[in-house]
């Protein structure tokens, strides 16, 4: 019998009293080892996760999987030090050119929860494919759009596929590094995987697992009026304040985080449809 | 100075709504900064001075992105408008942009570098001498004016510096309005081993010759400056001329 655990985290944005847990990690007990799968905000939560696997499973941990290169995903890696770490190469990359800066960041917004935490920058390669590892074999897809590389896994032993932060679930998505049509490409090849024999269980980035394909529904219709909406308002003139100052609409309007994330990404992606609009060469 | 002040005070009190003379002030910093009496001797020395409502600045009290952070002045609702000057207290590099509107309304959008936390200020003079005074704050946590530009990355800039692209709005919700990208890296000097290079001067013309405005900008203006002005009405193509403190020029016409 297959064992996979996750630790849901609250759908928030980084503050001092949830300390960052705001993310989904996981972990498979696997025959031969435990796989972890992305290692939380901090030191802190790296060292929790630890102590809570090992009270269901003596089974050393085999490796340490980073599903991509944002700090709430990769920053607890410090406390599996010990143990192999992997992750896409453009996510090492990424962590390895970024990292301290997100870090410094998440000291700021999450406080003393972050005392102690320093980059650990995975060691080791993941490509896509099938991939053995502690004795279960995993398929590996690399997609990309949430950031430039953003790793699916699925376990056909289980059924579940960890979308990573290419699906969010009851929160408004996020957008610093996207590429909203990539992204959007990448939901139709997640969308498929959750309608193959085998699978059970969809595990978000962020929010509540499911047995279906809503939350990649509800990351798509985010994530299509958002660019919609960059767009036509760049070529009807408005400026970037007034886009931020825009209403959202009545069905994202309630989401969980829904205006701060629509005005991060007016930032991230508004730019770009102005360059459009006005002329500019990309 | 007390004198002047008053005199310029009752003077314009006495010719708006009661509402609106109530919240003119001439002490006491609406922004409560501990800077504002230094930037009030920096850039309006001897000259009478209100906090007026009519000055719009609008600006997100959180920016997102401190390298580009959209700023919006509105004084339109001030009569003769000759001067504004937009300023930032805490900037380690102070001074924003100057504009002179001519033809068009004083109405101008940009995006700015902001190193800190600060108020972002627009005082706006007008031809009785009087400078009217809005602002806002933005919180925001830094590296605005000491990170180095994208430009720095890569050498395509230096194909495409001063390249303009823009468009005018003829009809719809926003008709009149005109907006302007120019590639430029706007490097502050603060970078070591990047000396200041910016733009500083941009005119904005019509094709008779006639002058819409007159803009000066600083090293704090965002890189790849990106400006919305609203004429009157979208009357026929527009010239934008101007150059950066390296004397590179640029000329360009704005379409339709």
């Amino acid at each position: 019998m297959p064992r996979t655990f996750t630790f849901i985290g609250k759908t928030e944005d980084f503050t001092t009293d949830n300390g960052g847990n705001i993310v989904n990690t996981a972990f498979i007990v696997a025959p031969q080892g435990v796989i972890v799968i992305d290692s939380g905000p901090s030191l802190r939560y790296g060292q929790q996760m630890r102590r809570a696997i090992a009270t269901v499973t003596a089974k050393p941990i085999a490796l340490v999987i980073n599903t991509h290169h944002h700090p709430d995903h990769f920053l607890g890696n410090q406390a599996f030090a010990d143990v192999p770490i992997a992750a896409l190469a453009e996510t090492r990359n990424g962590i390895a050119a970024d990292g301290n800066a997100f870090a410094e960041n998440l000291f700021r917004m999450s406080g003393d929860w972050m005392k102690g935490t320093e980059v650990q920058i995975p060691g080791k390669t993941l490509n896509a494919g099938r991939f053995d590892v502690a004795g279960r074999s995993l398929r590996l897809v690399a997609l990309d759009g949430h950031t430039g590389a953003d790793l699916v896994i699925v376990d056909d032993s289980s059924g579940v596929v960890f979308a990573g932060d290419l699906v969010f679930n009851g929160r408004a998505p996020t957008t610093p590094h996207a590429d909203v049509a990539h992204w959007l490409a990448a939901l139709d090849q997640l969308d498929a995987l959750t309608r193959e024999a085998s699978f059970k269980v969809l595990l978000p980035g962020h929010g509540a697992p499911t047995a279906d394909a809503a939350p990649i529904r509800q990351t798509r219709a985010w994530l299509t009026w958002l660019s919609a909406t960059m767009r036509d308002a760049a070529k009807a003139g408005l400026d970037m304040n007034d886009t931020l100052a825009l209403p959202l609409p009545p069905e994202f309007a309630a989401l969980p985080v829904a205006a701060s994330e629509y005005r991060r990404s007016v930032g991230h992606l508004f730019p770009a449809a102005e360059q459009d609009a006005l002329g500019a060469k990309r | 100075m007390k004198y002047p002040l008053t005199i310029a005070a009752i003077a314009l009190a006495a010719l708006m709504p009661p509402a609106e003379a109530a919240a003119l002030r001439e002490s006491g910093d609406p922004l409560a900064s501990a800077r504002w009496s230094e930037m009030q001797k920096a850039f309006l020395a001897g000259a009478p001075v209100v906090f007026d409502p009519r000055v719009k600045v609008i600006a997100p009290s959180t920016a997102e992105n401190p390298m580009q952070v959209p700023v919006t002045v509105d004084a339109t609702a001030l009569a003769g408008v000759v001067e504004v000057v937009v300023f930032a207290d805490f900037n380690p590099i102070v001074q924003v942009l100057r504009f002179f509107p001519e033809d068009a309304p004083a109405f101008l959008g940009f995006r700015v570098k902001l190193q800190q936390s600060t108020p972002v200020r627009a005082a706006v003079r007008t031809a009785d001498g009087v400078w009217h005074v809005g602002g806002t704050w933005v919180n925001t946590v830094g590296g605005g004016c000491t990170a180095p530009s994208a430009a720095g990355g890569s050498k395509e800039w230096q194909q495409r510096l001063n390249e303009v692209s823009g468009r005018q709005w003829s009809e719809g919700p926003n008709a009149g309005r005109l907006r302007m990208r120019i590639v430029h890296p706007m490097d502050t000097g603060l970078v070591a081993g990047t000396p200041a290079f910016f733009l500083e001067e941009i005119n904005f013309a019509d094709t008779a010759g006639k002058r819409l405005m007159r803009v000066q900008t600083y090293e704090p203006v965002s890189e790849n400056p990106v400006f919305t002005l609203q004429r009157t009405s979208a009357d026929g193509p527009v010239e934008a001329t101007g150059k950066d403190n390296n004397g590179n020029a640029f000329k360009a016409r704005i379409d339709q």
